[in-house]
């Protein structure tokens, strides 16, 4: 006697998976074995004793016959008439059950037959794999792929809760229409303004589709750039909508296909779209990376973004050489910081620019050679006598408009200008006729095209804690500020009045 | 009478989970509720028929009669003797079955009593939400879970 016992958590309510499986005559609309199915005689396909026909893909044909049908308990059973396989006395039992705290499904399918001795293992993992676990995953995925399902999912993906008014009722009461939705928290942009315009709301969050992955974030990494979606300089979050692009934490569920990542991973993300302001995210799993263990949530949240940036700027636009000069405006900044520490551990002497004495003090603990407080004339001399006349090999420029024609005077012959930023402002039009008298290279990159895809956005993650952990780059601890408080961190971003990293604690 | 039914995974296999759940004993060391617990007469405490006598971390008191355990089946069936609770007839049964696909498990908890109609609802939310949805949180979060 062999016995197979297959079972799954179908992120779907009870009701809608029975209300498919009692349907003796469903299986060729969603199990890929089988290619058509009838109910001889006519009958109902709820009636106990009827006989379905099944033609599989494959071009075999069986027929089983409906032994019991329970509406209460959930539960059928079936048996085997005529079968291509020698499955004698083959009986099935499917029975689902609800996961009643998360409004999902436990679905069990079990049966009991008799195989030729020599062909028990082979025929019950064909049973096992072939048949039960094979249909489980193909009726989850039909189910969501339904149409009204779709759009459920697709207004709850918005992150905000279709009617905004009573938030407090979807946490706590799930309804039939939001399958697999877990309640969470997110911090609501209501309309383009100031800090006030950021509010915290119960949201239902949906369960991860093809390809994505839900994700309970600990901790949310606060970058400037979420400022400039918020009074909507950069029109990258439509109100009402979340903002955030960086956040790590623990992978709650996966979507069909997602190979890369497993349940429980501690994962962190930094990328469009935005929606990283919140305790419980879906989305793509392709740009979700797993953390090494040694590496803490809160300073991957607050590094990913800042660290992928550095590394991608180090090594792919300007691939930075043993003994190349390398001029960092805003050394003691986020992004400056690693620069100077990354360029420096590569073997490059940097050259930085702060604001003040305090930042100069971050920059010589970065490894800077020699550090600029201003960037007018004396920077550029700085710069010429430390490279006796010859100028940069390369300026990492992030300042944008007060920098850019002194960055272009700093290079030497064939050097290359990055500018990465503009944090004093839109740098405008610029003649290029200049850049010809000593054959300069500008680069304008933009982070979303070093990241294109998971092969690119590992390789970035990668090479980021490889740096970490020889030591290339240090990460500080960050600022670690409760959820709640998000306004004051971004009126505190805005003022200038931060020192290091600042992460949202969930 | 009334029936109380609630379910969960458990982010673990089911041989770890039981490990912690099957000691009728245990109260303790998996719920948030229950801050002392004893096997009255020194029992071991899988002898089904042994009584567990434990105090609420609220300061009640609860005696309760197992009645059946199984570890081929990952069950365990327990009747109240005496509670603060006002109950009558309370059989209750935690089962743990594995979840193929995933390698976690599947727990549920049900529960049978007699109460007077109007307590039917308040008996329901808080055997339901305070007790065993709490315990089951509580066990979820110590396997790794949210």
């Amino acid at each position: 006697m062999a016995r197979v016992r297959e079972s799954a958590i179908l992120d779907l309510p009870v009701d809608a998976v029975w209300h498919v499986l009692r349907d003796f005559n469903s299986h060729a609309e969603w199990h890929p074995a089988i290619a058509a199915s009838t109910i001889e005689n006519g009958l109902p396909a709820d009636t106990v004793g009827a006989v379905r026909a099944f033609s599989l893909s494959d071009g075999g044909v069986l027929r089983e016959q409906l032994l019991s049908l329970d509406d209460e308990t959930r539960e059928l059973t079936y048996c085997l008439l005529d079968s291509p396989l020698p499955l004698y006395g083959y009986v099935a039992t499917i029975r689902l059950l609800p996961v009643t705290d998360s409004d999902r499904t436990f679905w069990q399918w079990e049966s009991e037959f008799s195989p030729p001795p020599e062909r028990a293992a082979e025929l019950s993992a064909l049973v096992a794999e072939g048949i039960y676990r094979t249909g489980m995953r193909a009726l989850e995925r039909h189910l969501r792929t339904r149409a009204g399902a779709g759009v459920a999912l697709r207004v709850a993906r918005a992150h905000v809760a279709p009617d905004p008014e009573p938030p407090a009722a979807a946490a706590h009461a799930p309804q039939a229409a939001s399958a697999g939705h877990l309640p969470g928290r997110a911090v609501v942009m209501a309309r383009h303004g100031g800090p006030e315009v950021l509010t915290l709301q119960d949201v239902s969050v949906p369960p991860p589709g093809a390809g994505e992955v839900r994700i309970r974030q600990s901790h949310i990494g606060v970058n400037f750039i979420d400022v400039y979606c918020r009074t909507g300089y950069f029109d990258l979050v439509k109100p009402p909508g979340v903002p955030g692009m960086e956040a790590a934490g623990v992978v709650e569920s996966l979507g069909p296909g997602v190979t890369h990542l497993s349940v429980g991973d501690r994962v962190a993300y930094a990328c469009p779209p935005t929606g990283a302001y919140a305790s419980l995210r879906t989305m793509s799993a392709d740009l979700v990376v797993r953390l090494p263990e040694w590496l803490p949530a809160p300073q991957a949240a607050a590094a990913l973004l800042k660290g992928v940036t550095a590394g991608f700027l180090l090594h792919d636009v300007h691939p930075v050489r043993r003994g190349e000069w390398v001029v960092v405006h805003a050394a003691a900044g986020g992004v400056g910081t690693l620069l100077t520490q990354w360029a420096t551990a590569l073997g490059a002497q940097v050259i930085a620019t702060v604001s003040d004495d305090e930042k100069a003090r971050v920059a010589r603990a970065s490894g800077a050679q020699a550090v600029v407080i201003g960037r007018g004339m004396e920077f550029v001399e700085t710069v010429q006598r430390l490279t006796g006349g010859r100028g940069a090999d390369v300026v990492y420029d992030a300042i944008g408009r007060d920098s850019f024609d002194i960055s272009v005077e700093a290079l030497a012959l064939r050097g290359h200008l990055v500018s990465f930023g503009q944090a004093s402002g839109d740098i405008g039009s610029r003649p290029i006729g200049p850049m010809a008298s000593k054959s300069l290279t500008l680069s304008r990159p933009n982070y979303g095209h070093y990241i294109e895809g998971r092969g690119m956005m590992t390789t970035q993650a990668d090479r980021l804690f490889d740096a970490i952990e020889r030591g290339f780059v240090r990460l500080s601890e960050p600022n670690v500020v409760r959820l709640e408080e998000v306004s004051r961190v971004h009126r505190d971003l805005e003022a200038g009045q931060t020192i290091g990293a600042t992460v949202l604690a969930t | 009478m009334t029936r109380v039914y609630v379910s969960s995974v458990i982010p673990a296999p089911a041989a770890s989970v039981w490990r912690r759940v099957r000691d009728f004993n245990a109260l303790p060391d998996w719920t948030p509720f229950v801050a002392e617990s004893r096997i009255e007469q020194n029992l071991p405490s899988d002898k089904v028929g042994c009584i567990r006598n434990f105090v609420l971390s609220d300061g009640g008191r609860i005696r309760e009669q197992l009645l059946a355990l199984s570890d081929y089946d990952m069950s365990c069936t327990y009747s109240i003797l005496e509670s603060p609770m006002g109950v009558e007839n309370y059989v209750a049964k935690l089962t743990l079955t594995p979840v193929t696909d995933g390698n976690v498990t599947f727990a549920q908890w049900q529960a049978d009593f007699d109460c007077p109609p109007e307590r039917e609802q308040a008996l329901t939310e808080q055997i339901g939400r305070n007790v065993f949805q709490a315990a089951f949180t509580a066990l979820g979060k110590s396997f790794g879970g949210r």
